[in-house]
C-alpha cells in the first residue's frame, strides 16, 4: 500500500467517525435543540405548569379575540393535532395573523391557558406574489387588528 | 487533475479567467439586484422586506459552499499533497467568512420586521453563527504561515492541523442544511428543494441571476487571492535564495 493510499484510508475512516459523531450528537439534541414546543407536545405532558417555555404553532382560523383594554388578545395555537388557548398583552408583529405561524414566549397556567410575554411571527417557506393585484394595497394582509 | 496542480499551469488559466468571472459576475449581480428591487412585485405577506432574499440566499449558499470547498481542499492537501490545495483553502476562507457574515446580517435585518426580533437562538441561526466562528478559527490558524519567510509552511500548504480542522468543521454544513428540518425552528423550512420551489416563479428568477452572479464573483475573488498567495511565495523564495547567496 502506497503512503498516499494509506492517508486516503485514514482520512476516510476519520471522516466517517466524525460524521457518525455528528449524527449522534444531532439526534441526542433532537429535543433539547428545538426552538419551541408544539401544542401536541404540551398536551402530551412534556411541560410543567409555570415553567418558562416557548410554544409554537399556527394561529387557528377565526380564533383571535381582542379584549376591551385594546392591548390584550386571546387566540388558539394549534398544530393540527392539539390546540392551546393563548393570552398575550402587548404588540404583535405585523405578520401575526390567523392561519399563520407564531412562536410565543411564556408559561402554562394551571387552567391550561398559555400566558405569553412575547410573540414572534413565523414565516413559512412559501413566497408568493400579491394575489389580489387589483385590490387596494391595504387589502393584501388579512385584517387582524 | 494533476496537471492543474502545477502553479505555473494554474496561473496560465487563472489569469485570463479572472476578469471574465469578475465582469460576468458583476453584471449578473447588478442585473439580478435591479430585477429583484424593481421588476418583481413585493411578496404577498411580507411586502417589500422579502426582497432581501436576493442577497441573503446567495450569501448563505456561498458561506456553506465556501466551507465545503475549503474542506475538499483540506482533504486533497492531506491525502495527495497537491501544492495548490492549501493555497485554495487559504484563498477561500476570507470570502467564505465574508458571505457568512453577510448572510447573518441580512437575515437579522429581515428578521426584525418579519419575526419581530433581530436574533433568536434557533437551530439555523446558531449553526450559521458557528460557521462564522469556524471561518475565523481557520483564518487565525493559517494566517501568517503561508510563505516560507516568516512562517513554517512552504509554498502555501496547510499544516496538518489546519487541514484536519477544515475537514472536521465540514460536519457543520449538513447540520446547517438540516437544522430547520430536524428541529422546530423560527427560521422557515427550505424553500427550494429537489422537488421544486415554494418561491413563486414570478419572484424566483432574479434569485437565479444573483446566485450565479455572486458565485462567479466568489470564484474571481478566490482566483485573485490564490494568485496573490503564489506571488507572495515566489517573492519569499527569491528572498531566501538571495539571503543564502549572500551568506556564502
Amino acid at each position: 500500500m502506497k503512503a498516499k493510499h494509506q492517508r486516503l484510508v485514514l482520512a476516510a475512516v476519520a471522516l466517517c467517525g466524525v460524521a457518525g459523531a455528528g449524527v449522534l450528537a444531532a439526534s441526542a439534541l433532537r429535543d433539547e435543540a428545538a426552538y419551541f414546543r408544539t401544542p401536541a407536545e404540551v398536551v402530551a405532558g412534556k411541560t410543567t405548569v409555570g415553567e418558562p417555555m416557548r410554544l409554537g404553532g399556527m394561529v387557528a382560523s377565526g380564533s383571535i379575540r381582542r379584549q376591551a383594554d385594546g392591548l390584550t388578545i386571546d387566540f388558539v395555537a394549534t398544530d393540527g393535532k392539539a390546540s392551546i388557548p393563548v393570552r398575550f398583552k402587548g404588540i404583535v408583529p405585523d405578520l401575526f395573523a390567523e392561519n399563520s405561524g407564531m412562536v410565543a414566549d411564556g408559561r402554562m397556567r394551571a387552567d391550561g391557558v398559555f400566558v405569553a410575554d412575547r410573540i414572534l411571527a413565523k414565516h413559512d417557506e412559501r413566497y408568493m406574489p400579491p394575489q389580489m393585484g387589483d385590490m387596494p394595497k391595504n387589502m393584501k394582509v388579512p385584517a387582524t387588528t | 487533475m494533476h496537471a492543474y496542480a502545477n502553479p505555473t499551469r494554474f496561473l496560465a488559466i487563472a489569469k485570463p479567467l479572472t476578469p471574465w468571472l469578475l465582469g460576468v459576475g458583476l453584471l449578473l449581480v447588478l442585473g439580478g439586484a435591479f430585477a429583484g428591487l424593481t421588476m418583481v412585485p413585493g411578496e404577498a405577506k411580507q411586502g417589500e422586506t422579502a426582497r432581501i432574499l436576493y442577497v441573503h440566499v446567495p450569501s448563505a449558499w456561498l458561506g456553506m459552499g465556501g466551507w465545503t470547498s475549503l474542506a475538499v481542499a483540506g482533504l486533497v492537501q492531506l491525502v495527495w499533497r497537491h501544492p495548490l490545495s492549501g493555497i485554495a483553502a487559504r484563498a477561500i476562507a476570507v470570502p467564505g467568512m465574508l458571505f457568512t457574515a453577510l448572510c447573518l446580517a441580512t437575515g437579522s435585518i429581515w428578521g426584525k420586521p418579519t419575526w419581530g426580533t433581530w436574533w433568536e437562538w434557533d437551530g439555523r441561526m446558531t449553526s450559521m453563527l458557528v460557521l462564522l466562528f469556524l471561518y475565523a478559527g481557520f483564518i487565525a490558524l493559517t494566517n501568517g504561515d503561508a510563505n516560507g519567510a516568516g512562517g513554517q509552511r512552504q509554498g502555501g500548504s496547510l499544516s496538518r492541523g489546519a487541514a484536519i480542522y477544515a475537514l472536521v468543521g465540514a460536519i457543520n454544513i449538513p447540520i446547517i442544511n438540516r437544522s430547520v428540518v430536524w428541529w422546530n425552528s423560527l427560521h422557515q423550512g427550505p424553500s427550494i428543494t429537489l422537488g421544486g420551489s415554494s418561491i413563486d416563479k414570478t419572484l424566483l428568477w432574479p434569485l437565479g441571476l444573483t446566485v450565479l452572479g455572486f458565485s462567479l464573483l466568489f470564484g474571481a475573488i478566490v482566483l485573485m487571492r490564490m494568485r496573490r498567495i503564489i506571488a507572495d511565495n515566489r517573492v519569499a523564495a527569491r528572498l531566501r535564495r538571495l539571503a543564502d547567496d549572500e551568506g556564502n
